[in-house]
């Protein structure tokens, strides 16, 4: 049984496919809760302080982000709470992932940036090499 | 509070010491290049990057946050140092230091939330050209090999780090480039050629200037203009700094630890500064939390500059010059075309225009204030528009809907058809609200109108705080007022 499922979401459409498989691991047990865990990333800090008026509204538009996978979870009343993490996402969410006791590890296959996962390599790569725990990848 | 204090500087000693080093390898190119910039010795950047670190380590307000000499603090002291000299150039940094602590104490930084994103993201794209501007002199134009140079730093710059992280590739370039160019004797600019470096650690000074009114009215404009700068890089830099490590910080103790920070380094040689965006980027990344990293960053750099200060001068200036235009690249927003596009008009223009101006005056406070003032004055034309709905039934009724005041009396005025007679004229104030005494003058003046024609006026839906104007400024209850006539 999957009891304490975390699943990494970075608002795409990959993310909400992730939430989609995350859902029926959840519903095989009743006490299953599922982690929402959001990375925002240090290297678009700069960047999105700079176009938010305040911590609250730049906090606001994460939840937004977030929201389709919420609303996922919701329709299927899966109980879920929602971690927004501060660092680079893949190191991020290994670190997050190995620091607490998770049973398995849901994560979409592609990001936003195909550029960037050219040059740095994907995150969920870097995840299923690092996390001591079983990692579901979504395609 | 000492438990606090106690994780501040040692909650994280490994990382910080870690990253407090990098920053150290990674501030020296910078200091130097500000210090070119301002057109100042090297040592009086390098000096204020160690005093400045080291004493924001202690009583700043956002741990984790480096702070030092910086571009846009560099960029205004360009006409002081110019005109007048290194020595006005130490008063004025000392009182900029006053007037920041001054900041502080009167809790200015809460002011920052008037200034508007579109002037923030205009404060550092116009910082990022000035400081590539400022590099242009050095590398157009002298030779060919120092345009090779310049290409062969920005090339390390940008790519070494897909490869390897653990040093900063500013340092590797600078290193490389260095030891090659001494092996070849290669003929190009070096620091050495714009000044000297003293491998000795700064003594207390007073600056060499008169004590009388005049220094103070040479120096105070670009002490104001410092003060203000820095508070406002330093803010910005902090909210970045919170929002990476996700935890709050107090904006009015870093505004007053950037005051004493100022005011000590004058005293010690060095030029104003304030926080980086850059380096406390590079800082958060490399694993600083703690107050312990700005402390072993200022104090390495001094190190490495009275060890290493004779190999210091030989630096070619074309390395600095492509680390320079890394970082204007860095510093530079480049959403900003994609906000230029999506933002409200208004916005763009305000971005736009406060880039120009500092641009043109190359003073980033004087871009900021007109920034400011132009979002101001858009604002206000935004909120002007009333409009004033009319229904002619039996009576005469209008509804009001928007702000009354000052800037919008003069349309609100003409929206009323005075030509009726002996009737009974309806104003419905539900969906307005007035704001200040020509707000109710104007209303004053629609009514005593409707009345000269012996209409009946009855006012309807005001909401409290508009009722109390009314109620304290308005002639029209006193049926014997005559039109104020003008």
């Amino acid at each position: 049984m999957y009891n304490q499922i975390l699943l990494a979401v970075d608002g795409s459409d990959h993310s909400v496919r992730a939430a989609e498989e995350a859902v029926k691991l959840a519903t095989g047990s009743p006490e299953s809760q599922v982690t929402i865990v959001y990375v925002a990333d240090h290297a678009n800090a700069k960047n999105e302080v700079l176009h938010s008026g305040s911590s609250m509204e730049l906090d606001l538009q994460r939840r937004k982000k977030i929201h389709p996978v919420e609303e996922t979870m919701a329709a299927q009343n899966i109980k879920y709470k929602v971690e927004i993490l501060h660092g680079t996402p893949g190191p991020a969410i290994v670190e997050y992932a190995n620091k607490e006791a998770f049973d398995i590890l849901v994560i979409g296959s592609r990001g936003l940036n195909s550029l960037q996962e050219m040059v740095l390599g994907s995150v969920s790569h870097k995840v299923v090499k690092r996390a001591n725990c079983p990692v579901l990848i979504v395609k | 509070m000492l438990e606090k204090l106690k994780t501040q500087w040692f909650g994280n000693v490994r990382g910080d010491i870690l990253a407090g080093t990098v920053v150290a390898l990674a501030l020296i190119p910078e200091a130097i290049a500000f210090s070119i910039i301002a057109g100042v010795d090297p040592m009086v950047g390098l000096y204020a990057s160690f005093s400045i670190a080291v004493i924001i380590a202690f009583v700043g307000g956002r741990p984790g946050m480096i702070s030092a000499a910086t571009g846009a603090m560099a960029l205004l002291m360009v006409p002081l140092v110019r005109d007048h000299g290194l020595q006005y150039l130490l008063a004025a940094t000392i009182l900029t230091g006053v007037i920041q602590v001054l900041f502080g104490v009167f809790k200015v930084a809460k002011v920052m939330k008037f200034i508007p994103r579109a002037v923030m993201i205009g404060f550092v794209n116009a910082l990022a050209i000035l400081i590539f501007m400022a590099q242009v002199p050095h590398f157009i134009g002298i030779n060919t090999l120092t345009y090779v140079f310049v290409a062969i730093t920005l090339a390390i710059v940008y790519i070494v780090p897909r490869f390897f992280k653990a040093i900063p590739a500013p340092l590797i370039a600078l290193v490389v480039l260095t030891a090659i160019t001494i092996y070849y004797g290669f003929e190009l600019r070096t620091v050495g050629d714009l000044g000297t470096i003293s491998q000795t650690l700064p003594t207390f000074l007073l600056p060499d200037v008169p004590a009388n009114l005049e220094t103070l009215m040479i120096i105070l404009p670009y002490s104001l203009a410092l003060a203000v700068v820095g508070l406002l890089e330093s803010l910005l830099t902090a909210n970045i700094v919170d929002d990476m490590t996700g935890t709050p910080s107090d904006k009015n103790k870093e505004s007053r630890g950037q005051g004493i920070a100022n005011f000590v380094t004058g005293f010690f040689g060095g030029m104003a500064g304030c926080a980086m965006i850059g380096q406390s980027i590079i800082n958060v990344k490399s694993g600083g939390r703690g107050r312990l990293s700005a402390l072993v960053a200022g104090s390495l750099l001094m190190f490495l500059i009275i060890v290493l200060g004779n190999v210091v001068i030989q630096i070619p200036m074309p390395v600095l010059v492509g680390i320079m235009i890394m970082v204007s690249i860095g510093t530079f927003d480049w959403s900003s075309f994609s906000y230029l596009r999506k933002a409200p008009k208004a916005d763009s223009v305000v971005m736009v225009v406060t880039v120009a101006i500092v641009v043109y005056t190359h003073d980033l406070s004087i871009g900021v204030l007109a920034g400011v003032l132009l979002s101001a004055i858009f604002f206000v034309a935004k909120i002007s528009k009333i409009k004033v709905e009319k229904k002619l039934l039996e009576d005469a009724q209008y509804r009001v809907v928007g702000q009354l005041f000052f800037a919008s009396v003069e349309d609100f005025l003409e929206k009323f058809d005075y030509e009726v007679e002996g009737q009974k004229v309806y104003i419905d104030f539900s969906d307005a609200h007035i704001w200040d005494d020509s707000g109710v003058g104007a209303v004053d003046r629609v009514v005593m109108k409707f009345k000269e024609n012996r209409n009946e006026v009855i006012i309807t839906g005001l909401d409290t705080g508009s009722q109390k104007l009314i109620d304290q400024l308005a002639i029209f209850t006193n049926d014997k007022a005559k039109l104020p006539s003008h």
